[in-house]
């Protein structure tokens, strides 16, 4: 007589656990979203200035771009693990709170700034000193410029660099489980590695990596139709 | 009063590093432009011509001197009154620096938004220029998608955009083969004659200067060393570096090297006769030697049309009787210039 034969189902929580899968893709959306728009903002705003104030740019200062550089410099090597307890205390004054969706969110704000800052300005120098100097002589005033000669020249690669940044803070967002900010990371870290359920963690990994597909492929299709090739 | 007058005008650029010096780009240079003038600035590479040109428009800020442009002294105005005079001055590229991220119509359509002109005016004044420039069926291509050619003609429409009174060219047919570069030039001299537009054109290229320009500053370390009607420093060039200028278009005396292989070849003495006066006829001048029976073979030079005028060097070698030689001189010397070669 042979033994009957036990089909094992996968040991797995996954079932119960979808109200929470959904609640945690949101989360993670939510929190990416508000610190792309953020830290975009921002980086935007840094990386032009740290473009604009270098010697032969529109605003020469050595001194605004030396302070810019070295600020840039000071916080953009921190790993982000020590960066998010590092910035604890001010996340209690800026956001009022040092734990949770908000905190993390500050955190990765101005991670994100702070990198999307490098992107923006290594963007701005490829567009011909030239386009500017022609803008000059049209007698355009400097903003202008900025509005419709730099961005506009240098659009299709900035879409591709905030694509890149926009995947860079997914990943921070991932480990705001350790200031008890929620998201997939930290479901796939409490209820999938902790449990020893890979079945619940390859879930969060494909709706993460899903994530990113899509927003890799709208990004690449929008930079493809603003350079025409 | 000249549309352009500047008066012992410098500029320095500090030095680039701690252990450079600063560069004097221009070096008192003072420079009358009449309105409807086409004048020509010529020189070698670091002679000071861009920075001279970008001073006009108040791109570079003069170290000292007075710039007066259509009556305003520009020196010491604002960032914001600067923009306004540039408004009035028109200017093209060598490279032409079109937005790659607007059409042909975007482009010329800029200057008149920076300008604050209304959308209607502004859209027939684009149809109104690339219709000057040849250009209408263009107006919704990209600019990647043009010819060098039609990428300045481009840049002249909008240039003229906001319909100023001077334009300047910076080396603007450098980038272009030599058809083009025809192309290119024939349509601004059509902006001279056609819209009574003053042009500075800035070159390396005689060729440029011998084709629409009136009259013709040449510099050097940031100098103007000549200066005058095109006809005139072309036809007696003073400066060394002027007469390396003319020759790259004229062929003048020929070389020591090729001097010495024209003499293996030919016999007797070598004279270079340098017609200018559009009343000497060559024919007559031949003749001298002719009714001399001194014999002549044309050796070396050549005969350009400079403002409508001749103008030829040419060294001819003579063969005869000393005595017939130099009594032909003598009576062509009555005439023109006439040189003999040692
Ligand atoms: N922004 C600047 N900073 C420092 N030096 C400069 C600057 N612009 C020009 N110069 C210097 O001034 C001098 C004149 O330069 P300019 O560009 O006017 O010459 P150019 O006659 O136009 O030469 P090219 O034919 O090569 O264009 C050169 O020695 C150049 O190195
Ligand atoms: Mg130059």
């Amino acid at each position: 007589m042979s033994a009957p034969t036990v089909v094992r189902a996968v040991d797995t929580n996954l079932g119960e656990l979808w109200p929470l899968v959904w609640q945690s893709t949101y989360e993670t959306l939510y929190i990416v979203a508000i610190a792309l728009v953020l830290g975009g903002i921002i980086g935007m705003a840094l990386g032009m200035s740290l473009y604009v104030t270098r010697p032969a740019g529109l605003v020469p200062s050595r001194t605004v771009n030396v302070i810019l550089n070295v600020l840039v410099n000071f916080f953009r090597p921190i790993p982000f693990v020590i960066l998010i307890a590092a910035l604890q205390p001010l996340a209690r004054v800026v956001v009022g709170i040092g734990i949770g969706n908000r905190a993390i969110i500050f955190a990765i704000t101005l991670a994100a700034a702070f990198g999307i800052s490098r992107i923006v300005e290594q963007n701005l120098v490829t567009v011909e000193p030239g386009v500017i100097e022609a803008a000059r002589a049209m007698g355009a005033s400097r903003t202008r410029i900025i509005r419709t000669v730099l961005i506009p020249e240098a659009l299709g690669p900035l879409i591709l660099g905030y694509t890149f940044a926009f995947v860079a803070i997914i990943d921070m967002s991932a480990i705001a489980g350790v200031i008890g900010g929620g998201g997939l990371g930290n479901f796939a870290l409490q209820y999938g590695y902790r449990q020893f359920d890979t079945v619940v963690t390859w879930t969060a990994v494909l709706i993460i990596v899903a994530i990113v597909q899509v927003v890799q492929f709208a990004g690449n299709r929008l930079a493809r139709r603003v350079l025409r090739r | 009063m000249p549309l352009v007058e500047l008066r012992d005008v410098t500029k320095v650029f500090p030095a680039a590093s701690r252990h450079g010096s600063p560069v004097r780009a221009i070096d008192g240079v003072d420079l009358d432009v009449e309105a409807g003038d086409v004048y020509g600035i010529v020189g070698y590479s670091g002679a000071g011509k861009s920075t001279l040109i970008r001073l006009v428009n108040a791109l570079e800020t003069a170290t000292s001197g007075s710039i007066r442009v259509d009556g305003t002294e520009i020196t010491g105005l604002s960032e914001r009154r600067l923009q306004h005079v540039r408004r009035g001055i028109g200017m093209i590229f060598q490279q032409f620096n079109l937005l790659r991220s607007r059409t042909v119509y975007g482009n010329v359509i800029y200057p008149l938004q920076v300008a604050g002109v209304g959308k209607d005016e502004a859209h027939a004044r684009v149809a109104e220029l690339l219709q000057f420039v040849g250009l209408a069926e263009k107006a919704h291509t990209y600019t990647d998608q043009l010819s060098g050619g039609q990428k300045q003609r481009v840049g002249i429409a909008r240039a003229l955009a906001t319909s100023p009174k001077l334009l300047l060219a910076d080396e603007s047919t450098s980038a272009l083969d030599p058809e083009t570069t025809q192309e290119v030039l024939a349509l601004l001299r059509r902006v001279n004659e056609e819209l009574g537009i003053t042009i500075m054109v800035i070159t390396h290229e005689m060729e440029v200067v011998k084709s629409i320009a009136d009259k013709v500053a040449v510099m050097e370390g940031g100098r103007i060393v000549e200066r005058g009607a095109v006809f005139d420093v072309f036809s007696d060039p003073q400066a060394q570096v002027t007469r390396r200028f003319v020759s790259t278009i004229v062929d003048d005396l020929p070389d020591d090297e090729a001097l010495a292989r024209l003499r293996a070849r030919h016999p007797g003495r070598f004279v270079r006769l340098a017609f200018r006066d559009p009343a000497v006829r060559q024919a007559d001048v031949y003749a001298e030697l002719v009714r001399r029976g001194v014999v002549f073979e044309l050796v070396h030079g050549g005969i350009e049309d400079i403002g409508g005028r001749t103008f030829g060097n040419l060294t001819l070698a003579l063969d005869g009787a000393d005595a017939d030689v130099d009594d032909a001189l003598t009576a062509i010397r009555s005439r023109i210039d006439a040189r003999e070669l040692a």
